[in-house]
């Protein structure tokens, strides 16, 4: 018997492009200087998300030349690259070998690194039906507020051992430490990708979407802009054929689909522009709209909602925190705000940026005005 | 077995017992107290059943609120805290202190709510793991993680040891599968960490405290993501000549873009002895066996069915069956999650292992463990989730022979060891607990280490709950790491060290 090479084996040759290298050193001993200085440091990728947050008051650090893709075994579902390897990159590399990045990462920029994906932990419309930025991470080398270079979590998927601080990095805004290397896990591209589209009223698009998902139906998207729900199914030609037999509406070019979640991804929709403040509610699927006055777009099925208002902030974090869910401002001329903390939950997080970063050099003020 | 406590792990008080006793007799109902010996021995072990040691007292709360009152009056005491499920853990971590306070959820065994419109089950966390899909069966629903302890473990066990099962590939582990928990924190405060959405403010709390081994808090309230029931399941089950031509075929169906919703992986030895204790269908002359199970609608069952049929035969499969019904996919299974207690059936005791390996070490990983066991002279049937590198190789020994027990505990510390070289973790799925704590001086750092403890730190600053598991102290690292770095330079040289 004769066996077959493994397909899709890359055998990665870990080797640096012209425009690769490893900076862990030369970054190690600048956070080491800034710890005994304690200066504080704006840790910098391609600053295409420093919308997002607060403006940090710090000498900027920049991450965006430790870069390249360190180990790629597709057969094992995970990559490892420097932070400042750009989003595209890892992705063209994933599409050669038919993977992807399953939670859709939005760059809001053409440089967008991994690291920067990492730190604000946002994710895309694949996001409720193939799991989030977080989800994914397997392992991180950081170095912590003492410029001590440390690894967690690893390049494997299941692995208990330890705290799970390569997750607890997922979101901190660079807060907690400076991401070097991350290890993620990656999915298979889907065979066929089809998009469909039906009009309809927001009550009835939010009902459909969970009952859909429900039913098992193989979603992998579903967006509501309060004239049209447009859903993606993934698989097989054959199952998706069934699906737009059971379900009807009207199917979508190929390239119209890509370009509306694309679009929708990276904040191009009409809805998006102008000047009037953008609000992120993170709520319950099925949950009615809140009592807020704006306009809405709906995705994640309903569990992540767009709000465009003028209303005051305080009375939006205050409906989020009614409704059991949570808010962000997250563009506007006068920046971004996040859900304020319960008393407790704010103190242990000042207490957990403390046990990484003693001298409060990273990113101060990003996450909470505060520190 | 030898598991031993270290000095600096030992946290000391000086209350006397019956003085604590009435304490909590001001708020807890003397029936929820145990203090007789014979009324604790249920609890001196969980299911590392070779590790024991009676709890200094046992306390059963029925409500947050006497949880609460338990944990201030032990915080105010300086007494240790363990919390308890099931008890069906299997790596120690709910072997109770000698001096401590056992915590038993065990009467948290309420489903709250189930929310199909939202697919979430908000439960507490002595409800059993298979309950809550039995539960939301009704709606069409159920919750993903199965360990096979399902019948018995309970989801705050399963939370605090991050559990995984067969389905984990496909559809994550505990992690990926906790929306929200209630969590008290040493001094019994109630911490509430998740919202309704999908993601939370600040930190990631949710995914430092799932997996913590109840080392931060203790979990009193979980709201679970519940997922639709796939219209199919199918398995094939395929037979192969070796080991590592089964390893190949794993590789190449991952590699084609597949991802089956279990594929497991059992050698020679454990196929007979699956095969002997449960007749589950599976030829008892092959030396690798891969189940592999697609499920979602039919029609993509069936082409995925077929991609993964044509892989296996590609690979030199000698057989590729599938169940052609549900009762002959069920025996399939039951033979691989029976595989535990039917090796057990051929040898007086076993020890089973959990590490976990980038899949493409397989060959050689599974060579070196031929190799150990033929050194130690103590025979190992492999057991592999192969999806995802998580490898239990089950070691059989007879305790009844002196120093078996001992040497199949070396054995094991040179399998995690192995573990460790080629890239992989000494757990996957079963924890740290008091087993493998002195391999996290091997796995981690002196500084990853101190970093684990500086967040322990800001949760249980007098190291109260469960101390003397899953981190070990700088201590115990640096007399671990004497004994083990140094080869050729170890203590005690006249003692036979295998």
């Amino acid at each position: 018997m004769v066996i077959c090479p493994i397909p899709n084996s890359t055998d990665f040759n870990v080797k640096l492009l012209p425009h690769e290298q490893d900076l862990s050193e030369f970054l190690r001993e600048q956070v080491q200087t800034a710890f005994a200085n304690k200066t504080p440091l704006a840790i910098q990728g391609s600053g295409s998300k420093s919308f997002y947050g607060h403006p940090v008051r710090g000498e900027p650090l920049s991450v965006s030349r430790h870069r390249g893709i360190i180990r790629y075994e597709p057969t094992e579902l995970v990559i490892t690259a420097r932070c400042g390897t750009r989003l595209s990159d890892l992705e063209d590399m994933l599409a050669e070998h038919n993977q992807m990045l399953a939670f859709e990462p939005p760059y809001f920029g053409a440089d967008a690194t991994l690291g920067g994906a990492v730190a604000t932990g946002l994710s895309g419309p694949r996001r409720p039906y193939a799991g989030s930025a977080r989800d994914v991470v397997l392992g991180v080398r950081l170095l912590n507020g003492r410029g001590e270079s440390l690894k967690f979590g690893g390049e494997v998927i299941k692995n208990v051992a330890g705290f799970d601080v390569s997750r607890l990095m997922v979101g901190a805004l660079g807060t907690l430490g400076l991401l070097l290397d991350i290890s993620m896990k990656v999915l298979p591209r889907p065979d066929h990708e089809s998009t469909l589209l039906f009009s309809m009223s927001r009550d009835a698009a939010l009902t459909q979407m969970n009952r859909w998902t429900n039913q098992n139906w193989p979603l992998s998207a579903a967006s509501y802009d309060d004239e049209n729900l447009r859903i993606r199914l993934s698989g097989a030609a054959t199952a998706l054929a069934r699906v737009h037999q059971q379900l009807g509406g009207e199917l979508l070019a190929n390239t119209e689909a890509a370009n509306f979640w694309s679009d929708l991804r990276e904040q191009r929709l009409a809805f998006f522009q102008g000047e009037t403040p953008l609000w992120r509610l993170s709520m319950a699927p099925a949950a009615k709209t809140p009592n807020v006055s704006g306009s809405w777009l709906m995705d994640w099925g309903g569990a992540l909602r767009w709000l465009k208002t003028e209303q005051a902030c305080d009375s939006i974090f205050r409906e989020a925190e009614a409704l059991n869910a949570h808010a962000c401002l997250f563009r506007s001329t006068f920046g971004s705000e996040f859900q304020p903390l319960p008393p407790a939950l704010a103190i242990l997080h000042r207490n957990i940026k403390l046990a990484f970063d003693p001298a409060g050099i990273f990113n101060p003020g990003r996450l909470y005005a505060d520190w | 077995m030898s598991y031993q406590e270290h000095a600096a792990e030992i946290v000391v008080h000086a209350i006397e017992k019956p003085t604590f006793v009435r304490q909590l007799k001001q708020f807890l109902s003397a029936d929820n107290i145990l203090s007789e010996p014979e009324d604790m021995k249920p609890y001196e072990c969980d299911g590392l059943s070779a590790y024991r040691t009676l709890p200094w007292l046992v306390t059963l709360p029925e409500t947050i609120a006497e949880a609460q009152a338990i944990l201030r009056l032990c915080h105010r005491q300086g007494v240790p805290v363990v919390a308890r499920g099931a008890g069906t853990g299997l790596s120690g971590g709910a072997l109770p202190a000698a001096n401590g306070v056992l915590l038993s959820l065990a009467k948290f065994t309420r489903i709250l709510s189930i929310d199909p419109a939202n697919r979430r089950a908000c439960v507490q966390p002595g409800v059993r793991n298979l309950a809550v899909s039995e539960a939301a069966a009704v709606f069409g629903l159920y919750y993903a993680p199965d360990p096979s302890s399902q019948i018995a473990c309970t989801i705050g066990g399963n939370v605090a040891e991050n559990s995984g099962g067969v389905h984990c590939l496909k559809y994550g582990l505990t992690l990926q599968n906790v929306l929200a928990l209630k969590l008290l924190t040493i001094d019994g405060e109630i911490l509430t960490l998740g919202t309704e959405g999908l993601d939370n403010p600040g930190y990631d709390l949710l995914a430092l405290v799932t997996g913590s081994e109840g080392l931060l808090g203790v979990i009193v309230e979980v709201t679970l993501k519940l997922l639709p029931i796939p219209e199919t399941a199918a398995t094939l089950l395929a037979v192969f000549a070796d080991i590592e031509k089964a390893g190949a075929a794993v590789a190449a169906i991952i590699g084609s873009g597949l991802i089956p919703a279990g594929l497991e992986m059992m050698d020679g030895l454990a196929i007979r002895a699956a095969e002997a204790f449960i007749a589950a269908g599976y030829p008892d002359d092959a030396e690798a066996l891969i189940l592999c199970e697609m499920d979602g609608l039919t029609v993509q069952v069936q082409a995925d069915l077929a991609k993964a049929e044509n892989i296996f035969h590609a690979y030199g499969a000698l057989e590729v069956r599938q169940a052609l019904n549900d009762n002959e996919r069920k025996k399939f299974w039951a033979g691989r999650k029976a595989a535990f207690p039917a090796v057990g059936r051929i040898s007086p005791d076993y020890y089973c292992m959990d590490g976990t390996i980038p899949r493409r070490r397989l060959a050689e990983v599974l060579k070196e463990i031929t190799r150990l066991s033929r050194e130690f002279g103590l025979s190992v049937a492999n057991v592999f989730h192969a999806g995802d590198g998580n490898l239990h190789p089950l070691i059989l020994y007879d305790a009844n022979k002196p120093g078996e027990l001992e040497l199949a505990e070396s054995f094991g510390g040179q399998i995690l060891r192995l573990c460790i070289e080629v890239g992989g973790t000494i757990t996957g799925e079963h924890g740290i607990g008091m087993e493998k704590i002195n391999q996290m001086c091997l796995q981690f750092s002196t500084a990853e280490l101190r970093q684990f403890l500086a967040i322990k730190a800001v949760f249980d600053p007098q190291g109260l709950l469960n101390p003397g598991k899953a981190l070990p102290s700088l201590r115990r690292c640096a007399e671990f790491g004497a004994l083990h770095v140094h080869h050729g330079h170890l203590p005690y040289p006249e003692l036979d060290r295998f």
